[in-house]
């Protein structure tokens, strides 16, 4: 594992206007909102926050296939760089093939009317990655093994299988023009949890056996705790912490971290705590508050905090934190 | 205790284009008044199913076995939902006894009607309050469950308001005429873990509060942990475990409960490997023969699981299970 950073972001933004009235300040939706990180080639990057807190919006500007509002996002694989904000066509199209997508939905994400093999095929033919289909269908067969699919499958059509494979399928498909940036959102929130455990193990051997890097969205932080090594928390379009996974689970240096951290529902029948439970909701990206933007929810909450909005700063071990409290915090959000 | 719910021998069948499609089978389990049991089991396994049963609330095209008995036992008598025929006796059960929060949200709530006036007409069918009263105890309701400005939500449709309050909402309406029996239907599953901790604690607070029993239908054992008394294990239609949540969820007694145990993240342990459950969930079409679980079971009896089917054993007073190689390790076989 190296620790050259594959991303680099610095302040990006990403807005979406609104379709507003006719009257008034028109508005946009800020999604994600002056975020800067970095991720480290041949890392497993988990992404975290709740809905709406703008994790697909981060995950598809990476792609270059959500706006790039503001700052700069370079792709850096030492063979190529990029400055997606300011990529030429060309190069965007040699870049569909060094990053690619596996969605949440195995069940939307296939044509039904394409054979397995073509949908596996379908992004080398597009790209124009491979010289005849003998060499296509080489490739095909030889990611489909990876995937552990069955070869006799590959003439089939994907309404025949059920949700693990069809997400086998669909990581097959992403990773046939053997790509090195792997942006999984949501990879396994459909399946079911006796299901997920494989995709998840597949996911990480692709990983090591390919020297991919990932970024890996997901809400559910106890599967990101098992398959990530680094993992960054969102909050309303901001970055909150990024940190190594244990650090960051042992020793959360955000509260809102600790809030989402003591909300996992426990798995044992005699731990029913009910501390530090968050209070309201997550305000609207239209109409975010002042100041750090999780102090309407912060139970540690300042003067300063409604004011000032804190930045993202090196908090030692790894972590990066947007507080202004985490030095006087620090024991306070501990995990027991 | 006091026996609130029997359901014995719950068959279900659906007829559909590709054939008759066993959904429930068998099925038998007993609730006491103010208990909650939870109801755990991969998708498609029946759990929806099974509960809208206990309503008699499942599509035209279903299909009850002869055997099924769902005896409810209220002030008047034990009653058979399986019996119900007429709307107006359907009533006794639907919105009166049991109330069912919907998995799919927008089933509980009419989109083109007000919260409050859905409220209110519940009552009015189900109590004996007039107008004003139902309108009184409604927003007080919205109140109990969180809701702020509840008097203004009451006028409001379901659609304008966040996934979190929609579900205090319904909360609020399933609670408003004080059922015995509330189902919860994956009542949090679309929340985010903050507000799904919010409305657990609510459940919580509402059970002690009122004392009716729940059915909380639910994919995530962490959930159950945290909420339930009993918990229910369905696999392809069937019950496979069932007993006190600590037992089960500690010394899960069935294959496929210890399985489901294996492959879930645990946040307490990260070098725990991810096990997962062998294979696929079968299709409803290809019933396997025998243990229905025998095609995933890495530990199936050769010629026996293939063909015979397993019945409850008990395990103890409560904690039972239905598998052949459990009940040979118990030397019961
Ligand atoms: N194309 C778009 N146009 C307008 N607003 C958008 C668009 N895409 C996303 N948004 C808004 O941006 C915000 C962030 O959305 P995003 O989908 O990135 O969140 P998320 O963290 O992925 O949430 P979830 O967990 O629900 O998937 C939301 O308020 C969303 O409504
Ligand atoms: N009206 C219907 N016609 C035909 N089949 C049906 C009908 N309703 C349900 N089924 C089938 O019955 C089985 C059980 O469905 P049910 O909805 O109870 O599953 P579940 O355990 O609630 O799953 P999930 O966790 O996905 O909600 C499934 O195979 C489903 O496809
Ligand atoms: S900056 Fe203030 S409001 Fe924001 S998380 Fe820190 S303590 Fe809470
Ligand atoms: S009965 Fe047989 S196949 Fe079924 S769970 Fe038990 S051992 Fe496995
Ligand atoms: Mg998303
Ligand atoms: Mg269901």
């Amino acid at each position: 594992m190296s620790d050259r950073a594959l991303i680099t972001t610095r302040n990006l933004s990403v807005h979406y206007p609104l379709r507003g009235g006719l009257i008034g300040p028109r508005q946009v939706v800020r999604a994600v909102e002056g975020v800067s990180i970095e991720i480290p080639a041949g890392h497993f990057f988990g992404l975290v926050g709740e809905s709406g807190s703008g994790k697909t919006t981060l995950g598809r500007a990476l792609l270059r296939a959500a706006p790039i509002t503001h700052g700069e996002v370079i792709y850096d694989d030492g063979e190529v760089r990029y400055d997606l904000a300011a990529i030429d066509k060309a190069a965007l199209k040699d870049y569909r093939s060094r990053a690619q997508l596996i969605f949440q939905d195995p069940y939307a994400a296939l044509s039904p009317r394409m054979t397995v093999r073509d949908i596996i095929a379908e992004p080398l033919e597009v790209m124009g990655l491979t010289k005849s289909r003998a060499e296509t269908d080489e490739r095909v067969r030889e990611i489909a093994t990876m995937c552990r699919l069955n070869l006799e499958h590959l003439r089939r059509f994907p309404h025949a299988f059920s949700g693990g494979q069809r997400q086998r399928i669909s990581i097959a498909r992403a990773l046939v023009s053997r790509p090195r940036f792997v942006v999984a959102d949501e990879a396994v929130a459909a399946l079911d949890v006796s299901i997920q455990a494989d995709v998840l193990n597949l996911l990480r051997s692709l990983q090591k056996e390919m020297g991919l890097t990932f970024l890996f969205i997901s809400h559910d932080l106890s599967v990101v705790a098992h398959v990530c090594d680094h993992v960054a928390v969102m909050y309303l379009g901001r970055l909150v912490e990024t940190a190594p996974t244990r650090q960051l689970f042992a020793r959360p240096r955000h509260p809102y971290t600790r809030a989402l951290l003591s909300a996992i529902p426990s798995l044992d029948p005699d731990d029913r705590g009910r501390t530090r439970r968050l209070e309201g909701e997550i305000p609207s990206p239209t109409d975010p508050p002042p100041g750090c933007k999780f102090h309407t929810r912060c139970p540690y909450a300042t003067d300063r905090c409604r004011a000032e909005e804190p930045e993202l700063e090196d908090a030692g071990d790894g972590h990066n934190v947007s507080c202004h409290r985490w030095r006087e915090l620090g024991e306070e959000l501990a995990m027991d | 205790m006091t026996r609130l719910l029997d359901v014995e021998n719950l068959t279900l069948q659906f007829d559909t284009d590709e054939g008759r499609i066993t959904a429930v089978d068998d099925v038998s389990f007993s609730i006491e008044q103010g208990q909650v049991m939870g109801l755990v089991g991969e998708s498609g396994s029946g759990k929806s199913v099974t509960a809208k049963s206990l309503m008699k609330l499942n599509a035209r095209n279903a299909v009850y076995g002869p055997q099924s008995r769902i005896i409810l036992h209220l002030d008047d008598g034990p009653v058979d939902v399986m019996t119900l025929r007429s709307a107006r006796e359907m009533q006794l059960v639907r919105g009166g006894a049991i109330s069912m929060i919907f998995q799919e949200p927008m089933a509980s709530f009419a989109p083109a009607i007000t919260i409050g006036s859905q409220m209110v007409e519940q009552l009015l069918i189900h109590t004996d309050m007039n107008k004003k009263q139902a309108r009184e105890l409604s927003i007080e309701m919205l109140a109990r469950v969180g809701i702020s400005d509840a008097a203004r939500r009451f006028d409001q449709y379901a659609f304008e308001l966040s996934g979190g309050m929609r579900q205090r909402a319904m909360i609020a309406m399933a609670l408003s005429t004080r059922p015995r029996l509330l189902i919860a239907d994956e009542p949090t599953t679309a929340l985010d873990v903050t507000i799904q901790a919010q409305v657990i604690d609510l459940m919580k607070d509402l059970v002690a509060e009122f004392g009716m029993a729940i059915i909380f239908i639910t994919h995530d054992l962490g959930v159950i942990a945290q909420t339930a008394d009993t918990v229910a294990v369905m696999y392809l239609g069937r019950l496979v475990e069932q007993g006190p949540v600590r037992e089960v969820i500690r010394t899960p007694a069935h294959p496929y409960t210890r399985g489901l145990i294996a492959a879930l993240p645990d946040l307490e342990n990260l070098d725990k490997p991810l096990t997962p459950v062998p294979g696929d969930i079968p299709s409803p079409l290809e019933r396997p023969t025998g243990c229905v679980f025998n095609t995933r079971c890495s530990v199936a009896i050769e010629g026996r699981c293939q063909h015979e089917v397993p019945q409850f054993m008990q395990l103890d007073d409560h904690h039972r299970v239905a598998c052949h190689l459990a009940a040979r390790e118990r030397g019961a076989a």
